[in-house]
């Protein structure tokens, strides 16, 4: 078992929800989105995705994006990202996800005149020694995914697969086959980002997909205060926050940030047996 | 539907744009092959667009070079000034087939934008164009144009303000707004079915050319010269000869301010390597980190990192050759076939022109030299002019 199932099934048999807090990597500084980490374990987080900047966020909206834009001109890299996994690593065992658009993946360890895949195997190995217990990655849908999977699955990291309100049955059924570790249920058509949202498709969809899978199901996209958290828990196991978070610490408003998190994860414990 | 050519496409996008496109890869398998929608879609070539276009012999440039004969494939006489057309019409009526009302597209210098806000007005579509503030700001007449076509235009103001921040926005946007809502892409670029798409809606110009070609000279061409940005003119002319080794087909891209500087757009001649961006896997203007790299060039049209999967494709199998001109050469070319033929091109099809200058002293008399003349240059002559002042003082 991962960090990641551990902690899961612990999770479940407390009858608590799972809380991911996504955080850029590199944002606003590369210290202070290490700092960030650890102290969000300390305000309640169980997981931690660390946000993997890119040039073209596909799937993310403004929060994400800008915070990208600020993460890159830190002069943030995979390379010092696995560097900021292992210092996580020395001193606390959250399981740890990479959340990173392909084409950096692609690129790792580039040297000229690999095959597609050689640079985001190498990454999958480097990540796995560096204390990460899988990757998300948001442009990469389960049509594609076959190699991935494969590379994946070889060195035990988990890939996770994505389910939203729009996918069809027959898509969910090959989806939950091949899941592993988690399963990102996206609330909403769209991108990143706090919006309102009407949780109730989502969960909808969650007790479909239970049919095929017994894999652990993390809601995702627009959840920013305590309120909506518990709304998107309903039927799921986790929920994830991401750009509320990321919104107040590239601001550098620290202290609101892990509020933000002690402030969600005592909504759910509240209403879900914490 | 095959997504891939060879190792190059596929549909690298978020989960929530998977249904638009499991729904539009559906509605054109049905429609490719429909002999009703074709024959509408050839209706509104012939009696909207203006086609088919002249190939015109150009007499006074084949008297310049004193070599093979130069023909003009006269795309620029278009409605809208460019090919640009062609594919918007297709894939407008596409949208309208599957019953969506509103269409989205993305716009660098407005070309696309103002095709897609006129192909809107036309089908009585909801239309919003997404620009990159930068571009904005370079293009206000194109901006006015659409507006007065009756679309909407939205600021990107996300990454560098250009071409592929409005590129990820309207694929955005299109996530946020699948049920309802068509995305016209403009080039041969993004997720599978888009490049076979626009390849299909823009395949004319080539089908055309081989027609023309028969009654013109009575064969092939033995050159076909193309401007490549994203790459649909030279798609759509090279297509139709991609199994014919005897036509050498030459893709032409910007080369920016030149070999010293990395400023350019030489995405299949020069530093890139494949990746993925909007979607498919191609060559890509990217950092050793696989970071995508603002590409550059004097022609708004061209300014763009990443190519159509099918390019790269051609390039590797060798069946077309990419070479690059840089700013300079493309600007004397659009001044010289202005003077010799009083036809002021698109500066991106002036790339494609200015390439005669490298190889047209390697052909004969007897040879037959075909250049796609993808745009009008009128939208241009506003950028000309400042560069040409600015060189004077």
């Amino acid at each position: 078992m991962t960090r990641l199932e551990k902690k899961l099934a612990a999770l479940k048999s407390a009858g608590r929800k799972g809380f991911f807090v996504y955080i850029t990597a590199g944002t606003p500084t590369i210290d202070e989105s290490f700092h960030a980490m650890i102290e969000a374990e300390k305000a309640g987080a169980d997981v931690i995705e660390i946000g993997i900047p890119f040039s073209d966020p596909l799937a993310d909206g403004p929060v994400i994006q800008d915070s990208s834009v600020t993460a890159l001109r830190n002069g943030i890299t995979l390379e010092k990202i696995l560097e900021l996994s292992r210092k996580i690593r020395a001193q606390s065992e959250i399981p740890l996800i990479g959340m990173g658009y392909i084409n950096n993946f692609m690129s790792y360890g580039y040297a000229g005149g690999s095959a597609p895949y050689d640079g985001f195997e190498k990454f999958i190995v480097d990540a796995k020694a560096a204390g990460i217990d899988g990757v998300i990655i948001p442009d990469v849908p389960h049509e594609e995914s076959q190699q991935m999977r494969e590379i994946c699955k070889r060195h035990e990291v988990h890939l996770t697969e994505f389910i939203t309100p729009e996918t069809t049955p027959e898509r969910m059924k090959s989806t939950c086959a091949s899941a592993s570790g988690f399963i990102y249920c996206v609330s909403n058509t769209g991108v990143t980002g706090v919006k309102k949202i009407d949780y109730s498709r989502i969960n909808a969809k969650i007790l479909e997909a239970r049919k095929f899978t017994d894999v652990p199901m993390a809601v995702g996209f627009g959840i920013g205060s305590g309120e909506t958290a518990v709304q998107a828990a309903q039927n799921s196991d986790a929920v994830i926050v991401g750009s509320a978070v990321v919104k107040l610490l590239h601001e550098w408003q620290f202290n609101d940030a892990m509020n933000l998190i002690r402030e969600i994860r005592t909504a759910l414990d509240k209403n879900f047996g914490g | 539907m095959n997504k891939r050519f060879g190792n190059y496409g596929g549909q690298y996008v978020p989960e929530t744009v998977m249904p638009a496109l499991l729904e539009l890869e559906a509605a054109y398998s049905q429609y490719k092959d429909d002999a009703k929608f074709l024959a509408e879609f050839e209706s509104y070539l012939r009696e909207y667009a203006g086609r088919p276009t002249l190939l015109y012999f150009a007499e006074n440039l084949t008297a310049h070079y004193g070599r093979a004969k130069i023909y003009l494939k006269r795309e620029d006489l278009l409605h809208t000034g460019a090919h640009k057309i062609n594919n918007a019409l297709g894939q407008a009526l596409l949208a309208k087939k599957m019953g969506k009302k509103k269409v989205i597209a993305e716009t660098g210098a407005g070309q696309h934008g103002v095709a897609t806000a006129t192909v809107a007005a036309l089908f009585g579509l909801d239309c919003k164009i997404f620009m990159g503030v930068e571009d904005i700001e370079r293009q206000k007449l194109n901006v006015f144009r659409m507006n007065l076509l009756g679309a909407e235009v939205i600021p990107v103001s996300s990454g560098t303000g250009t071409l592929k921040d409005a590129t990820s926005e309207a694929i955005r946007h299109w996530s946020t707004n699948i049920t309802d809502t068509y995305y016209i892409i403009g080039s041969v670029v993004g997720p599978a079915p888009y490049p076979e798409i626009v390849r299909d809606f823009q395949k004319c110009i080539g089908i055309e050319l081989r027609a023309q070609a028969e009654k013109t000279f009575g064969g092939l061409p033995n050159y076909i010269v193309a401007c490549v940005g994203g790459g649909s003119n030279s798609m759509g002319i090279f297509y139709e000869f991609r199994a014919d080794s005897g036509v050498k087909k030459i893709g032409v891209e910007a080369g920016g301010r030149g070999e010293a500087t990395g400023d350019n757009a030489k995405t299949l001649s020069g530093a890139g390597r494949p990746g993925i961006l909007h979607g498919a896997y191609s060559y890509l203007l990217q950092t050793p980190q696989g970071q995508v790299v603002e590409a550059y060039s004097i022609s708004a049209g061209l300014d763009y990192p990443g190519v159509g999967p099918e390019h790269s494709y051609f390039k590797d199998t060798g069946a077309v050759e990419y070479v690059s001109v840089t700013d300079a050469e493309a600007l004397d070319a659009f001044k010289l076939l202005a003077k010799t033929e009083g036809i002021i091109p698109a500066l991106e099809s002036s790339h494609a022109l200015a390439y005669l200058d490298k190889f047209m002293a390697n052909t004969s008399a007897e040879e037959n030299v075909v250049v796609c003349l993808s745009g009008r240059g009128d939208k241009d002559v506003q950028t000309v002019a400042k560069i040409l002042g600015e060189a004077v003082n």
